[in-house]
C-alpha cells in the first residue's frame, strides 16, 4: 500500500505553490517583455505613435494592469532570490518554507508601497484625458 | 500510458552541459536582472510622477547618457535570454509530442533573436530628432 508522500520539496505545501506561482508570473512577465520591446521600438520610428502608445499605458485599464504586472515581478524576483539560496547556501532546502513566507512578505511590503503611488499616478493621468 | 525513461540513465554530454549552463544562466542573469529591474521600475514608474512623466521625451533624456543606454541593453538582452530559456523549460515540461516541442522551441528562439536584434538596433542608432515636429521641443535638437 502506498503511502503519502512526506514533506518533499516539490510536492504539495508552499514548495509546490512557489514553483507554481514563479512559472505563472515566469510566464505574465515573458508576454509582456514582448510587447514592452516592440512598443519601446516606437521611440526609434515616430516619436508621435510612441507617445500615443503610452498614453494607453497611462488608461485606467493598462493603469491598472500595471499593478498585477509590478505583483508578478515582485514575487518572481524574489522567489528566484530564494530558488538561488535553495540552490547555493548550504542550509537553502532546510528553510525553504520560512524564505516562502519572507518572500510573500517583502513583496507585499513592496507593493503597499508602490500600489497607492501608482494608482494616483494613473487617476492624475486619466484627469489629464488620457 | 506514459513511459518514464530510467531515471538515471545519462543524457549525452553535450545536452547535459547545455543544460548546466542554461541553469547557471538563470541564476546569474536573475540576481542582475532584479537589480535592472527594479532600478527601472523606480526611476520610471515611482520617482518623479510616475507614470505621468513617460513620454518620448523622457526617453531621450535619459538615453542622452550612455548609462541608461547600457543599463537597459542589459535588461533587453538579459531579459528576453531569462524568459526565452524559461519558456523553454516549460514547452519541455509539457509538451509530449517531439514535433511540437521542437516547433515551439524554435519559434521561441526566433522570436527571442528578432526581439534583440530590434531592441538593439533601437538603442544603439536611436536619434532624438527623428522626428522635426515633435523634436524642436528638445534642446539638443536646436
Amino acid at each position: 500500500m502506498p503511502t503519502k508522500p512526506a514533506g518533499t520539496l516539490y510536492r504539495g505545501k508552499t514548495g509546490m505553490w512557489s514553483w507554481v506561482l514563479h512559472r505563472i508570473t515566469g510566464v505574465a512577465i515573458f508576454f509582456f517583455l514582448l510587447v514592452h520591446t516592440l512598443d519601446t521600438a516606437l521611440v526609434r520610428l515616430s516619436p508621435k505613435d510612441y507617445d500615443l502608445v503610452i498614453a494607453t499605458y497611462k488608461g485606467a485599464i493598462i493603469g491598472f494592469a500595471e499593478l498585477g504586472l509590478v505583483a508578478a515581478i515582485l514575487f518572481h524576483a524574489l522567489n528566484g532570490i530564494r530558488v538561488i539560496l535553495i540552490d547555493f547556501w548550504s542550509k537553502g532546502a532546510k528553510y525553504q518554507r520560512v524564505m516562502f513566507w519572507v518572500v510573500v512578505a517583502l513583496a507585499l511590503i513592496l507593493f503597499a508601497g508602490f500600489a497607492p503611488r501608482h494608482i494616483a499616478n494613473v487617476i492624475h493621468d486619466i484627469e489629464l484625458g488620457y | 500510458m506514459v513511459v518514464i525513461e530510467t531515471p538515471r540513465s545519462p543524457r549525452s554530454r553535450k545536452s547535459a552541459k547545455f543544460e548546466r549552463y542554461g541553469w547557471l544562466y538563470m541564476r546569474i542573469s536573475g540576481a542582475l536582472l532584479l537589480v535592472l529591474i527594479f532600478g527601472h521600475l523606480i526611476i520610471n514608474l515611482v520617482m518623479n510622477g510616475g507614470i505621468t512623466q513617460i513620454s518620448f521625451a523622457f526617453v531621450a533624456g535619459k538615453w542622452a547618457d550612455p548609462f541608461w543606454k547600457i543599463w537597459d541593453g542589459l535588461m533587453l538582452w538579459l531579459a528576453l535570454i531569462h524568459g526565452t530559456n524559461g519558456m523553454r523549460t516549460i514547452v519541455n515540461d509539457y509538451s509530449e509530442r517531439p514535433m511540437i516541442r521542437k516547433t515551439l522551441n524554435i519559434a521561441l528562439w526566433v522570436v527571442c533573436g528578432a526581439l534583440i536584434i530590434l531592441g538593439t538596433l533601437v538603442v544603439t542608432t536611436f536619434d532624438p530628432c527623428v522626428d522635426p515636429s515633435v523634436s524642436h521641443t528638445l534642446s539638443v535638437c536646436k
